[in-house]
């Protein structure tokens, strides 16, 4: 090889975005951790590319994208499923793939889920912002999305791609039947009305059109107060279902703000908050409280 | 400080991995902050990822067993705010800001004493939030909280020191904000390629000085 390898943006796609494993640690400075929504996907698709699970890689949004690499190398799409390409020939998802000097790699619109995640052999190597080379739309930390005709570097290759025969997909969220988020009630559930707490265990919620990287909105039933006044801001963990003043329900995913002054009605555990990264607005949700 | 005995520290569940810990107020807040760090420095705490001020809470975030902390914490007691060993960090203003005279009436006071009054008090960051390395510092007296601006800016320059309910704060990088405006400085409150990068971080002492 001569010179570290790079890769150039065909197509961006509607919002393509580096991701990692995020910037932990630096909430008390208003720092939200970022990195990948769908993390599964994430951590499958370095593995598969013989990476560590913390290299980054690229997060698509609906349309995925196109990139085309000056050395040949490995690479792997994973997340929501969609058709793949190497110069036009269909190649495997879910699998690596080897991709030649000069070829174009595209991961096609998914045709089930929101969010792909392209990983290619020794990840993508922009330098780290506060140890992650995520990018957080919310504080605009990390390299600004991809845009055509960037250019990105890639790190060494590890080692032999990973060996798989099957790569897991969990079945994506349909429209009809449905996201189902458990919740575990509090810190402010005592700040709802018996009937709001009935509502929101309820049927009725849809992913609304404006959710995005920071907050997974709802449409549907407004949840009512039981107490007038203001909560003075307090710390938000990720997975907070904070509610609003018009009373629809946010989850708040990996670019979330890390204090908020609106009560949060429960918390979604870590490992439920891949599929809300996966579905689309329209998706029935349904929010099953569970015991801590 | 306040006189009174310390209170217990009331423990709310967040999730499977959190824990909101709520106290009196923002003294307290930062007392028990302070704490938290102490023990954790000292290797007396659980691994905790994200300890988090707030108003008047700390949030822990990460922890593996949080019932088993929250039962611990049951027994602590807080003690007051240690006396400050490091001096406080001096940020130079000009207090020319757009709210100034609109502070000034609320205060009752001429402009030139709303600068004499902010660049005399002590403040002390209670909390972060907003934006990365934005400080919700306190330290006003009751009679000086002002409320918000009824409509909030659509761009306020980066620098802008404001004022907002119990708070002074000072934006780190322009952006939308409703806070009464009263100066600006030049300090560098944020900057990710300096170690650290933020300025101003929970706990830190701030006075601001009078630039012309």
């Amino acid at each position: 090889m001569t010179g570290p390898n790079r890769l150039t943006v065909v197509r961006a796609g509607a919002l393509t975005t580096v991701q990692d494993l995020g910037r932990a640690g630096y909430a008390h400075l208003g720092v939200p951790r970022s990195g990948a929504l769908d993390e599964p996907a994430h951590r499958l698709a370095n593995r598969l590319a013989g990476n560590p699970e913390q290299c980054a890689t690229l997060e698509t949004t609906v349309n995925g994208c196109a990139v085309r690499p000056e050395s040949a190398v490995t690479a792997v799409v994973t997340g929501a499923p969609c058709p793949v390409r190497v110069d036009g020939r269909p190649v495997a998802w879910g699998a690596p793939v080897r991709v030649p000097a000069g070829a174009v790699l595209e991961a096609g619109p998914a045709s089930a889920g929101l969010r792909s995640y392209v990983a290619l052999a020794g990840g993508i190597a922009v330098p780290p912002v506060l140890g992650s080379r995520s990018r957080d739309l919310l504080s605009g930390l990390g390299p600004d999305p991809l845009t055509d005709g960037m250019s990105l570097p890639l790190g060494t290759p590890y080692g032999p791609p990973g060996a798989a025969d099957v790569t897991p997909w969990p079945a994506p969220p349909a429209s009809a039947g449905g996201l189902v988020l458990p919740v575990v009630l509090g810190p402010r559930d005592d700040w709802f009305t018996a009937e709001a707490l009935r509502t929101f265990a309820g049927p009725g919620f849809r992913v609304a059109p404006a959710s995005n990287r920071i907050g997974l909105r709802t449409e549907g039933p407004a949840l009512e107060r039981g107490r007038p006044g203001e909560l003075p801001s307090e710390g938000m963990p990720l997975g907070a279902v904070q509610v609003p003043p018009d009373g629809r329900p946010v989850v708040f995913l990996a670019d979330h703000p890390t204090t908020g002054g609106y009560p949060v009605i429960g918390v979604v555990p870590e490992g439920a908050l891949a599929g809300a990264a996966q579905a689309a607005p329209g998706t029935g949700v349904r929010f099953v409280v569970v015991r801590a | 400080m306040t006189g009174a005995g310390p209170a217990p520290l009331r423990t709310l569940p967040v999730g499977r991995h959190a824990l909101l810990v709520e106290v009196a107020g923002t003294q307290e807040a930062q007392a028990l902050h302070a704490e938290l760090l102490r023990r954790r420095d000292a290797g007396a705490l659980p691994p905790v990822r994200e300890i988090v001020p707030a108003a008047r809470t700390v949030l822990l975030d990460g922890l593996a067993d949080p019932r088993a902390l929250a039962a611990d914490l049951a027994h602590w007691t807080v003690p007051p705010l240690p006396a400050a060993e490091a001096p406080p960090v001096v940020l130079p203003v000009r207090y020319d800001g757009a709210d100034l005279a609109e502070v000034a009436a609320l205060w009752g006071v001429s402009e030139d004493e709303v600068a004499r009054i902010h660049s005399g008090t002590e403040f002390r960051v209670a909390f972060c939030g907003f934006a990365p390395g934005f400080g919700y510092l306190t330290g006003l007296p009751e009679r000086l909280h002002v409320p918000r601006r009824a409509t909030p800016r659509t761009t306020v320059p980066a620098g802008s020191v404001g004022l907002a309910g119990p708070y002074t704060g000072v934006y780190p990088r322009s952006s939308p904000g409703g806070w009464q405006l009263i100066g600006r400085t030049d300090a560098v409150l944020w900057d990710t390629g300096r170690d650290p990068a933020a300025l101003l971080s929970p706990g830190t002492r701030v006075r601001f000085e009078e630039r012309a």
